[in-house]
């Protein structure tokens, strides 16, 4: 129990980089909408920053971390983050509970997708606090907290299960929900302002080193491979992707920096797991699987507004898999089917299907409860006037 | 030649664009402008308080167009420009003294 000074600073500028992912969420869903809900956009974020943080400091970072009941749940040892102080193992105790909680921040910002332009902010609020505490939570326990993934040998490095699929599937079924944006389908909804997006998309990139590299807990080699693996697979991802769009037509920005994030949410869970050359495949596999998962979801009409699900959901269940492909022992401990064993690559596929039943059915669940009590969605002309002025009172001026 | 100015919701804009240019109206000069009508906007209600929002976005069109054209472009920006609620917007047609293009001297309405 004696703290690192070097891996304390490491984790420390780390959290800050992951803190920043979320407004750089906001971003990057921000200019993807239509103009007269852009401040609501990354207000979402915002507002997802500040319910989580609450929300882990009452009961949720004991909830997820705390000592495990039946493998599939936290007790509540550590609530209002009692016994969680300046000291622990290598880092403060207080230190990981807060580099933990920046990212169920962002799980619940990249949820936000499924319900641009239309979601009651109240509602919102709401449905936040508790899709973080029943199912966000749970999952966290499950595969980092000691719960019964974790039991069970399936990995996850740095939330490619927790995060990208939990989030990306939730996205569905609460877009399955809320329903689809008037007029979608009918008539243009561009994004209006494609550098703010590749903006927000810059701050992911940037952030994820410290998602990653910080997952190591660590300033050591392992944190460095994180590193290194996540870069490959983002530049993979964002060339398949590009490249995917440029034969049916125009390379465009948007669709390089969608693929940036296909291949870092692929990269996720695997960071610790696999070498540069696999970062390569699972980039490229990633970039191009959530690019025909994104034309699926348009094809059938699914209004997931600004593609949680095809990006990170996708993205995250293919990371999932492919640690049971590539992993090599010397890196994390783990082997893959290449290096010989199979056995891991089932207790992914098993730990992915699990994590994507029950953040669907849940998510659902929880979204029809908040919608009967208090209505998901604004009001048809509210709607149309946009969020920002009807949800904030806000304009940007012209 | 007269001056069409359909000031429409910008969600029908790509629409009435196509159906246009369908029936071989090209030239148009297109402006992003705010505007109320005699609804005075929509009043959205926050919290028992009404909210009013008077100024809505809407796309204006102007189109210089032959005589004879004026009732077809007419009827393209009603047929396709229209939800059927309030705030589908207005129609003015002014006539037009005269036309030059900047390119060439010449001033004449046949130079369209």
């Amino acid at each position: 129990m004696v703290l690192d000074n070097g891996d304390t600073a490491f984790i420390l500028i780390c959290t800050a980089l992951v803190m920043l992912m979320t407004p750089g969420v906001g971003l990057f869903y921000g200019g993807l909408v239509r103009r007269k809900n852009l401040i609501s956009m990354v207000a979402l974020s915002f507002v997802a920053l500040s319910i989580v943080t609450l929300q882990w400091v009452f009961f949720g970072y004991s909830l997820a971390f705390g000592p495990d009941i039946s493998g599939i749940i936290g007790s509540f040892t550590f609530i209002g983050l009692e016994g969680v102080g300046t000291t622990g193992d290598g880092i403060p105790d207080l230190l990981f509970m807060v580099f933990q909680m920046a990212f169920a921040a962002i799980a619940l910002a990249i949820v936000t997708s499924a319900v641009a332009e239309r979601v009651k902010l109240s509602s919102f609020i709401v449905f936040g606090l508790l899709w973080t505490t029943l199912i966000y939570d749970p999952i966290a326990h499950w595969v980092w907290g000691g719960g019964w993934a974790a039991q069970m040998g399936i990995v996850d490095f740095a939330g490619g299960i927790v995060i990208h699929i939990s989030a990306g599937f939730s996205a569905l079924a609460l877009a399955l929900v809320i329903g689809k944006r008037v007029g979608f389908g009918q008539y243009s909804m561009d994004p209006h302002n494609i550098p703010m997006t590749l903006l927000g998309g810059a701050l992911l990139w940037f952030g994820w080193f410290g998602f990653n590299a910080g997952s190591a807990l660590a300033a050591d080699g392992l944190a460095a491979n994180a590193f290194v693996v996540t870069n490959i697979s983002a530049a993979s991802g964002a060339l398949a992707w590009m490249g995917a769009s440029w034969v049916r037509g125009k390379p465009s920005s948007l669709g390089m920096i969608s693929g940036a994030i296909a291949g870092l949410g692929a990269i996720t869970p695997a960071a610790g797991f696999v070498g540069p050359l696999a970062a390569v495949v699972i980039g490229t596999v990633s970039g191009l699987l959530c690019y025909y998962a994104l034309l699926f979801r348009i094809r059938k009409g699914l209004d997931e507004s600004l593609d949680a699900w095809a990006i990170h959901g996708v993205g995250g269940f293919w990371g999932t898999l492919s640690i049971g492909i590539f992993a090599i022992a010397s890196i994390g401990g783990v082997s893959g089917l290449i290096a010989g064993a199979g056995e891991q690559f089932l207790l992914q596929a098993f730990g992915a299907v699990a994590v994507t039943v029950f953040s669907f059915a849940g998510t659902y669940v929880i979204a029809r409860c908040v919608d009967a009590l208090m209505g998901l969605r604004v009001s048809e002309d509210e709607e149309y006037v946009g969020l920002d002025i009807s949800q904030h009172g806000e304009s940007i001026q012209v | 030649m007269k001056l069409v100015i359909a000031v429409i919701r910008p969600e029908k804009f790509e629409q009435v664009k196509k159906a246009l240019e369908a029936e071989g109206i090209i030239g148009m000069t297109v402006t992003e402008v705010k505007g109320r009508g005699e609804q005075k906007g929509i009043a959205l209600q926050f919290r028992g308080k009404a909210m009013p929002v008077d100024l809505i976005p809407k796309v204006k069109i102007e189109m210089a167009v032959k005589d004879a054209d004026v009732e077809k472009v007419i009827g393209i920006v009603r047929a396709n420009g229209r939800t059927g609620k309030p705030g589908d917007g207005r129609i003015f047609v002014s006539p037009i003294e005269s036309i030059c293009r900047v390119r060439t001297d010449l001033e004449d309405p046949a130079e369209l």
